[in-house]
């Protein structure tokens, strides 16, 4: 099973970007584990975050016909510490996009201020990694994440 | 008005600075791209990506970096690029210096064709093109 960290899509615009919610909650274990008289997230989490959210919007630019897997972390400027109970928005935006893959841009903030910029390398691995072979299914883009973005685009209250 | 060389490549070595995390001093008109800036093959991509957005030029694929020829047995036979080979790859690679490569064309010499002189040509090309 892979690991799902973004709570929920808030905008998702097809082949341009993609916001996406992140509730911190002291129910995460690895808070406890950095330092546990101070809990804050690590920074390469709040990385994976925006990986996620810009990973999904780089394989749907392709329909998820792509194995799209993080090949590169161009820059990662910190700016605060993020703590239970914040709320991450995650801005994603597609700088460019080829057939070997796709560069990104964005930011993670906590209502108006910024807590990182962060700017990503997307490799489509087929189409890279030459004389490797992958398994035929797509095991990067599992019914996990595509559930994510099915629940963005019927986003309505479910009432009892 | 046209780009001068000089400017081509200040571009060219802000984008590799950028890209592969080296000092600017490092990044000579004869530092080889792989062996000298220490580009690993996700690199070459990034590469790509920065210099069609610093130049607003497109870079098709193969076209600044030939693919899939050390599988051709007509190219590459015993890990030494054959006489046919290094007239394939001087067409496909105009922007390369072959003169060293050409005296020990050994497979694993093709990376030193890659410089960042080699880069400067191909996007001074481009933009003549355009």
């Amino acid at each position: 099973m892979r690991w799902l960290w973004i709570d929920k899509f808030t905008e998702f615009t097809s082949r341009t970007s993609a916001t996406t919610v992140k509730n911190v909650t002291m129910a995460e274990e690895h808070l406890h584990d950095l330092y546990p008289d101070f809990p804050i997230v690590p920074h390469s989490l709040i990385i994976e975050g925006m990986a996620q959210t810009a990973g999904i919007l780089v394989g749907e630019a392709r329909n998820f016909q792509e194995k799209v897997i993080l090949a590169k972390i161009g820059k990662a400027t910190f700016h605060r510490l993020v703590r239970p109970g914040d709320t991450l928005t995650l801005s994603a935006k597609i700088d460019q996009l080829s057939d070997q893959g796709a560069s990104t841009s964005g930011t993670v903030k906590i209502g108006d201020e910024l807590v990182a910029e962060i700017e990503l390398m997307f490799s489509h691995i087929d189409n890279n990694l030459a004389g490797l072979e992958f398994p035929e299914h797509n095991f990067v883009f599992t019914d996990q994440f595509t559930e994510l973005l099915k629940g963005y685009r019927t986003n309505t209250p479910v009432r009892i | 008005m046209a780009m001068t060389r000089d400017e081509i490549y200040k571009k060219v070595q802000a984008v590799l600075v950028d890209a592969l995390g080296v000092d600017e001093e490092e990044v000579t008109p004869n530092a080889v791209i792989r062996d000298d800036l220490g580009a690993e093959s996700i690199d070459f991509l990034d590469i790509m990506f920065r210099l069609e957005k610093a130049f607003g030029i497109k870079i098709p694929r193969g076209e600044m970096i030939p693919e899939n020829l050390a599988n051709n047995p007509e190219v590459v036979q015993n890990g030494v690029v054959t006489t046919k080979g290094i007239g394939e790859l001087k067409s496909r690679m105009p922007h390369s210096d072959f003169s060293e490569f050409e005296k020990d064309p050994k497979l694993d010499n093709m990376s030193k064709l890659f410089t960042v002189n080699a880069i400067v040509n191909y996007v001074e090309g481009k933009l003549k093109a355009a």
